[in-house]
């Protein structure tokens, strides 16, 4: 469980927020919104520990994420706007590597198979900087299928992506969702995952 | 196999493969090294004696030089396209992260320079065991170049003109590997020894081991912020 008490966050001298409180049980979607501008990126990058907020705590389980340093990167994964993606690396390269990185043990083959999922079959080998952009995010959010992290924070996950594409990705969040996992988003495109209810965050 | 060690094969291994396959990059430093080695000789002119006793500095200043052209690739390209912060959340220990990107770098753009040493000592005249001698300096030596090259880069990133605030941060911390790294080779020329050198450039590379990447470690998380 996620749990934000009294946040706030400032960049330079502008105030984006303050007193923010909000939790997140297992299951639960949350929808973060506003303006360009309003702090959208910057809450989801304090809940990643990027942003030292300047007053109030997030907690995990009762724990201060910050004392809980790696054990609490374990049990997240971060998306963000940039894709991660190593143009001289292959599509599955890419995966592998980032799998290993956040303590995945992942098997070629799983791998293939989940790019194959995300509508990149015939392209794994492929190294990415021949790829289009909406393929590369793609490459980027096979992530989340062999991720095993509880909460999932996604910053504009469906920035590039066709309709498909957009489809697949409300389908990975509504299985995570039942397996009792976390998702916080941001997106300026309408996102239903069925059967759930949507909470929303707005910031102004 | 141990965790650690696996990160730090995962990372060592990606970073080659990546400099593999953008071999420019690796290229333009050993040709800059190459290069300004090779202007001394024609500037100063054909006198042995004096080249041979220019030569370990030469060479140590323009492996420094050349190492920290090569830094400011170190982290920038990972920041720029997300990896870093990939990295950062890894929940694996950041430090031996580092360590990694920090052995990869010296694997690319310090051994090519020993490697290359032979060739340009002959150019200036040294004596076999004069060359054995800097090849082993900047053996102990260039790695430490890359380790605190590493603070400097990881503190200057994503800044506009964080090369040449990179070079002026980090060449005056190189300066007793510099110090040492020559002393050793004018020692063997004068028939002296050179165990004394080598041991402190031992001594700076093994503290370097041990501090660096926590250091560099907490430098990336601040310019992560």
């Amino acid at each position: 469980m996620l749990e934000i008490s009294n946040l706030a966050c400032s960049r330079g001298d502008h105030r984006l927020f303050s007193g923010l409180s909000f939790a997140l049980h297992p299951g639960q979607i949350m929808q973060i919104q506003g303006a360009n501008g309003s702090g959208k990126t910057s809450l989801l990058r304090t809940l990643c520990g990027f942003i030292i907020p300047d007053e109030g705590t997030i907690s995990w389980c009762g724990e201060n994420v910050r004392d809980m340093g790696e054990e609490y990167f374990a049990r997240m994964m971060y998306l963000g706007h940039l894709n991660a993606i190593k143009d001289e690396l292959s599509a599955l390269e890419n995966l592998l590597i980032s799998a290993a990185l956040s303590g995945v043990e992942l098997k070629e083959a799983d791998a293939i198979l989940a790019l194959r999922r995300m509508g990149l079959k015939g392209r794994e080998r492929l190294p990415a900087k021949v790829l289009s952009q909406g393929q590369q995010r793609r490459v980027a959010l096979a992530r989340l299928l062999v991720s095993n992290a509880k909460l999932w924070i996604l910053d504009e996950p469906l920035a590039a992506l066709d309709v498909k594409a957009v489809a697949l990705i409300q389908e990975l969040i509504a299985e995570h969702l039942t397996q009792q996992g976390m998702v916080i988003f941001t997106t300026h495109q309408p996102l239903d995952v069925a059967g759930m209810e949507m909470r929303s965050l707005s910031l102004s | 196999m141990n965790k650690l060690t696996q990160l730090l094969i995962l990372i060592v291994r990606r970073d080659l493969v990546l400099a593999m396959r953008r071999r420019a990059d690796v290229l333009t430093t050993l040709i800059f090294f190459v290069m300004v080695v090779s202007l001394f000789p024609l500037g100063v002119g054909p006198e042995m004696d004096m080249l041979r006793k220019m030569a370990p500095g030469v060479l140590w200043v323009a492996a420094l030089l050349a190492s920290m052209l090569s830094l400011g690739r170190l982290f920038s390209a990972d920041y720029l396209d997300g990896t870093l912060e990939q990295m950062l959340l890894a929940p694996q220990s950041l430090s031996v992260l580092v360590l990694g990107k920090m052995i990869s770098h010296w694997m690319v753009s310090g051994l090519p320079l020993v490697l290359m040493t032979p060739v340009l000592g002959l150019q200036f005249d040294m004596s076999v065991q004069a060359i054995g001698v800097l090849m082993l300096s900047l053996l102990l030596g260039t790695p430490i170049l890359s380790m605190v090259g590493a603070i400097g880069a990881a503190l200057t990133l994503g800044l506009r003109g964080g090369g040449v605030l990179l070079s002026l941060l980090v060449l005056p911390l190189c300066i007793p590997v510099l110090i040492f790294g020559t002393g050793a080779v004018q020692a063997v020329s004068g028939g002296l020894s050179v165990s004394s050198h080598l041991s402190l450039l031992g001594a700076l590379l093994v503290l370097a081991l041990a501090f660096t990447p926590w250091v560099t470690a907490q430098a990336l998380r601040i310019s992560m912020e």
